[in-house]
């Protein structure tokens, strides 16, 4: 009826440690745990290669009719920007046709995202294996965690915050930009209402940031003398625990929008106006 | 509405031991511990199991329940099919005595490493005036009734029994986060928790969060925010640079 | 002789609840070097499990507030049963044990003014109760518990030994107490990881091990409730008083059938809870006896509009003190108007928004979501009295705690006389705060007065309760019993025959019972070793369990009256001659007990003119009352 076994010496680490129960079983888990973080992996996964296809593109990034800038190139800071796209200057000169344009918005993009604590958790688990899911040991003999460089460098995930909130605030004019009509006068079509979708799961996702919400309030030791920045906390702290679903929304959502305004500025699609 | 159901606990201590197989009745409305004291009772008397209230407000019937670090007592038979085979060890992150029992000194080792409240020192009894708004936030972590879950499952310790020194696991850093938002506490364990109690050894994945059964928001709550505050204490670019100018001046 | 793992101290603290952990700190505050034993891990006490509060009448939510209402509230409560010295040191001390636990760290919820809140409960004339949401025993039991590690800091960076002045022996059994003559001079007994025995020479033993709701079947009380310092103490040579007195609360969960039993903390009705009968009836207003009919609302208008308003109107009958309540519930289902699962409905759902329910009773509504499926903030839960405390227990001196052998001392429910015949609500809490802190300071000045002459071990004391321990581990046989059994019995014996209502029939047939399970106690055995071995350590409770309840049905079959947490079905009243009369109980030859009838402490005249002449009346006797005018009038 017994079915355990001691474990050899070579294993003895981790769960197998001296002194702890002797069970052969790595887990008893009994469900599927491995659905998760390959889930994530592939969504993941998905993310990087689209992000980096359009990266080196370079084009199609503008649909200068319509006035539909993708969020993945905005602002359009060089001098190869096509024309119109570039509401706050070209201050970068063209650097050819290797380098990507969005050589200013993309870096700190990645950066936020890759130091956010939800993506965090999730490259940790999917990529990492530390650990791939709770209860699961993982399969490195050492692991220090973000303690040491160069993931302690998460901890400016503050700083790429706010970076990424300007680029929202460009992001946000590039929406109300996309209330141009063709021509002149105002329009509207399928792609404002996904710009502006995309706006809101971006808005939602930045402002429900664990950075967002300490430095907003969550630094003060008296929420009683600071009425304001306690409501704000308040507020943040309600849409803090769904900080991984916008995560993922909004990531959707800025493909969704950049593949939308990729596909009517190369015209493959046209963009069907609501009014104009 | 009775049945009998198939466990399988571990049995044995610190020399081996391994898992038996038992079949017992299971009746509505029972928990995985009321299975355990049946088995007590009628097949093995000296089967080894900690447990005090059986409410849920003690914390002392850890254990792992098909994998899952969960309290016997707030688990309940009714999640479970009749058919499932249940799987009782006892807590994998610690030194077994006997059956389901182990051996959390670890966790009190580490309690003792944390400097406690520390309130203004001019400050007399009966005198301590603090807002609802101030205390809440601390109050949550207050819940925790030690179970150890967190502990158990945080990979940092599970799985790598050299990080033990340096790392005092979720419980005790919420412990630090609870003393450092406390209205009145004066004393400062920024540095403390970073480099001793090992903060940075945390990458939040957030399995202490899933398996606390008083649903506190360790990770959320208590572990980022501390993770904030050690950044802005200890590597933020600005204030360190700040700090080097004004040191010339 | 095999040796013996040895430790010496001060004071040997035995318990670590609220009463343990607070005496302990005041003996090592005052420079002695002191243990703690507790059976269970540092933390996990039973004084968790208290979720109201804790009486203390500071005055923050109504200033009107004093000690002296506190007083009187606590003997109106006790029916006036109480060591009215007690309960006057308990009413003045407890706001200052109260206001020294923020110094250590514990956070209460808040007034507005940023003061302690205080919450109303049964039997509590203002709102009284310092708490936290419903979870104030935990928040007690870890403020102590760092209180005690903030002292191990403090030691070891003095003396380089966390331990030097405070040690925790966690997981650590006493079998038995040590006397040198008439003075304690240590305690033996077991680590229950290991099953090792230990001696401990000690001058001073406090006892603070809680009740003794394990001999009964349907209790809030944890396995660890088995009466240890009531029976450490008996054979030990201190006597018991007020054994029969135990308090039902009237609020426990009755289903599903594993978490019967289980509290639903009276903070629901504090808070705006009602009770109702299968027919939808709020039946409480059936059942307000004669004694509260001034104090409590008559009609269902005037009880809801005390929820908004308190000063105007009075208050429910769901608040009446907690024997009332559980006495009530118990009357209602004998009369077949009970719940599906034989208790009544406790409605928070009607009255309070989901938002509210969550805030103010989070650990209820997570209990009842994950124990029994039932979204209190949705649906009424169904409840029943359980057994919930002993009023009664180790006879002690008001002042020092001191029980009647030398070095011996006891708080919190261990001890007897504070509450009387019936216990108020949150008055346990401060209790253990209290009376442990004079347990510890007066433990400690014994230890100093007695300076190196300490009371020794006799050798000879430690090999026969060696012997003792051990032989349920070597009997063999058929002729033996199995001691889960003996307890299940032992169980339904105590509920079925000494339970809320009880008959002289009823109470004499369970003595005979108890003779019957003692005897077959004698052949108790136990398979497998010493390592933390349930079996054994059950065994090793037994004993307590049978001592203890052997005292509880033998002053009930005595006190022929009805009063507090004892009900005589004969005799339904109240007798003003009983109250003047405290059963005492000793321990006499071949685990038997000797009962004695011993007068209560007289109330001292200032106390007594704190009531109202026609208060006083339904409570003492004429010629009581013809006295306490003589004296008023001097």
């Amino acid at each position: 009826m017994a079915t355990g076994t001691v474990p050899g010496p070579g294993k003895a680490r981790g769960v197998f440690s001296a002194g702890r129960a002797q069970i052969a079983e790595k887990t008893l888990r009994t469900d599927n745990w491995r659905a998760s973080p390959i889930f994530m992996a592939v969504i993941l996964g998905i993310f990087v290669v689209y992000s980096g296809v359009r990266l080196f593109m370079n084009d199609n990034y503008y649909a200068a009719q319509e006035h539909y800038l993708t969020p993945m190139y905005s602002p359009c800071i060089s001098e190869a920007c096509v024309e119109g796209s570039s509401d706050f200057g070209t201050w970068l000169p063209d650097l050819g046709t290797g380098v990507p344009i969005a050589i200013l918005a993309f870096p700190i993009l990645t950066l936020f995202r890759a130091t956010c604590y939800y993506y965090r958790k999730a490259g940790w688990r999917s990529f990492l294996l530390s650990p791939q899911a709770c209860g699961v040991p993982e399969p490195w003999k050492k692991y220090t965690g973000e303690s040491r460089f160069p993931l302690v460098l998460a901890n400016w995930h503050r700083y790429f915050w706010m970076g990424a909130c300007l680029l929202l605030l460009i992001n946000t004019f590039d929406a109300f930009k996309a209330f141009e009509g063709v021509g002149d006068g105002i329009g509207m079509g399928v792609g404002t209402v996904i710009m502006w979708v995309n706006l809101i799961a971006l808005w939602m996702y930045s402002m429900s940031c664990h950075a967002c919400r300490h430095i907003l309030g969550g630094q003060l030791k008296h929420f009683s003398k600071h009425p304001v920045r306690y409501r704000i906390w308040k507020f943040i702290s309600k849409i803090n625990p769904k900080h991984g679903d916008w995560a993922l929304i909004s990531l959707f959502t800025v493909i969704a929008t950049d593949a939308y305004i990729m596909a009517v500025s190369a015209e493959w699609i046209s963009d069907f106006r609501f009014f104009n | 509405m009775s049945y009998e159901a198939h466990f399988r606990v571990w049995r044995g201590d610190i020399d081996g031991g391994a898992l038996h197989d038992f079949t017992v009745e299971v009746n509505e409305g029972e928990v995985v511990l009321d299975i355990i004291h049946r088995i007590q009772a009628t097949q093995a008397p000296d089967l080894a199991v900690r447990w005090n209230c059986k409410a849920g407000k003690c914390g002392s019937c850890s254990a792992e329940i098909n994998g899952w670090p969960r309290l016997m007592c707030m688990t309940r038979m009714s999640i479970f099919s009749p058919e499932e085979i249940i799987t009782i060890t006892p807590l994998r992150t610690f030194p077994v005595i006997r059956d389901l029992v182990t051996d959390v000194s670890f966790n009190f080792k580490k309690a003792q490493a944390v400097p406690s409240f520390t309130p203004p020192k001019e400050l007399q009894p009966g005198e301590y005036r603090m807002q609802q708004v101030d205390v809440e936030r601390s109050q949550e972590f207050r819940k925790c009734i030690e179970c150890f879950l967190c502990q158990t499952v945080c990979h940092v310790i599970r799985d790598h029994e050299e990080n033990k020194p340096s790392f005092a696991g979720p419980r005790f850093l919420m412990r630090i986060a609870e003393l450092d938002m406390h209205p009145l506490d004066v004393a400062d364990r920024k540095d403390l928790a970073q480099d001793e109690h090992g903060l940075g050894y945390c990458n939040i994945t957030k399995c202490c969060t899933e398996v606390c059964p008083e649903h506190i928001k360790i990770t959320d709550n208590a572990l980022i925010p501390m993770k904030e505050r050690v950044m802005t204490r200890k590597y933020d670019p600005l204030i360190w640079l700040g700090r080097k100018i004004a040191r010339r001046s | 002789m095999t040796t013996t793992e040895r430790h010496s101290y001060d004071v040997l603290v035995i318990g670590a609840g609220g009463a343990g952990l607070r005496a302990a700190i005041e003996a090592r505050q005052q420079g002695l070097k002191t243990a703690i034993i507790t059976k269970s891990l540092f933390g996990k006490a039973h004084t968790v499990m208290a979720e109201g509060g804790a009486a203390a009448a500071m005055g923050n939510v109504n200033s009107n507030d004093s000690w002296k209402v506190h007083f009187c509230d606590t003997m109106r409560g006790g029916k006036f049963l109480n060591n009215p010295r007690m309960a006057e040191l308990h009413a003045k001390e407890s706001p200052d044990r109260v206001w020294e636990l923020e110094t250590y760290g514990a956070l209460f919820d808040r007034t507005p003014e940023g003061k302690i809140n205080q919450r109303n409960f049964g039997g509590h004339e203002y709102p009284r109760l310092a708490h936290v949401g419903d979870r104030t025993g935990l928040e007690l039991i870890r403020t102590l518990q760092q209180k005690i590690v903030s002292m191990q800091q403090e030691d070891l960076a003095e003396f380089g030994d966390a331990e030097a002045r405070i040690k925790v022996f966690a997981e650590c059994s006493i079998i038995e107490l040590l006397k040198d003559g008439g003075a304690i001079s240590g305690a033996f007994g077991y680590w229950r990881e290991t099953g090792e025995y230990v001696l401990f020479d000690a001058p001073a033993v406090v006892l603070a091990t809680g009740g003794i709701g394990k001999s009964y079947k349907i209790t809030s009380n944890s396995w660890e409730y088995t009466g240890d310092g009531h029976a450490l103490a008996l054979r030990a040579g201190a006597t018991l008083i007020n054994m029969e007195f135990i308090q039902f609360h009237p609020t426990g969960m009755v289903w599903p059938p594993s978490v019967k039993g289980i509290l639903v903390t009276e903070s629901v009705r504090g808070d705006g809870g009602v009770l109702r009968n299968s027919e939808g009836k709020r039946f409480m207003f059936n059942y307000i006896p004669e004694v509260f009919k001034t104090q409590y609302a008559t009609t269902e208008e005037e009880g809801d509009r005390w929820y908004t308003d308190p000063e105007n109107n009075k208050r429910p009958p769901e608040l009446l003190p907690r024997d009332e309540v559980a006495r009530a519930i118990n009357s209602e289902v004998k009369a077949g108007r009970g719940s599906p699962h034989g208790g009544v409905f406790l409605d928070v759902s009607t009255r309070m928004t989901p938002e509210q329910i969550i805030k103010r009773l989070p650990s209820m509504h997570h209990q009842f979501k994950e124990l029994a499926d039932v979204d209190i903030t949705a649906e009424p839960m169904e409840v029943g009295p359980t057994c919930h405390y002993i009023m009664g227990g180790i006879e002690v001196d008001a002042d020092t705690q001191q029980s009647r052998v030398t070095g011996l001392y006891a708080a919190g429910e261990v001890s007897g006389g504070m509450h009387g015949s019936n216990r108020l609500g949150g008055n346990s809490l401060s209790d253990l705060l209290v009376f442990g802190r004079r347990a510890g300071l007066h433990a400690a000045e014994y230890v100093r007065r007695l300076g190196t002459k300490r009371p020794a071990v006799s050798d000879t004391d430690v090999e026969a309760v060696r012997t003792w321990a051990t032989a349920p581990l070597n009997a063999t046989g058929k002729d033996t019993e199995n001691p889960y059994d003996l307890h299940a019995e032992l169980q339904q014996c105590m509920n079925e025959l000494v339970g809320i209502i009880r008959k002289e029939t009823e109470v004499s047939s369970a003595l005979a019972q108890l003779d019957v399970l003692a005897e077959r106690y004698t052949k108790v055995a136990v398979s497998g070793g010493r390592a933390f071995n349930p079996g054994w350590h059950l065994a090793m409770d037994l004993r307590n369990m049978l001592l203890v309840s052997r005292c509880v049905a033998t002053a009930a079959l005595e006190r022929t009256e009805s009063r507090g947490g004892h009900t005589r079905e004969e005799h339904p009243a109240m007798d003003p001659t009983w109250r003047k009369i405290n059963l005492v109980l000793a321990a006499a030859e071949g685990g038997k007990v000797d009962l004695d009838r011993k007068p209560v402490p007289t109330i001292r005249p200032d106390l007594l003119a704190l009531f109202d002449k026609a208060e006083l009346k339904k409570y003492l006797t004429t010629e009581e009352l013809a006295t306490a005018g003589e004296e008023a009038s001097q």
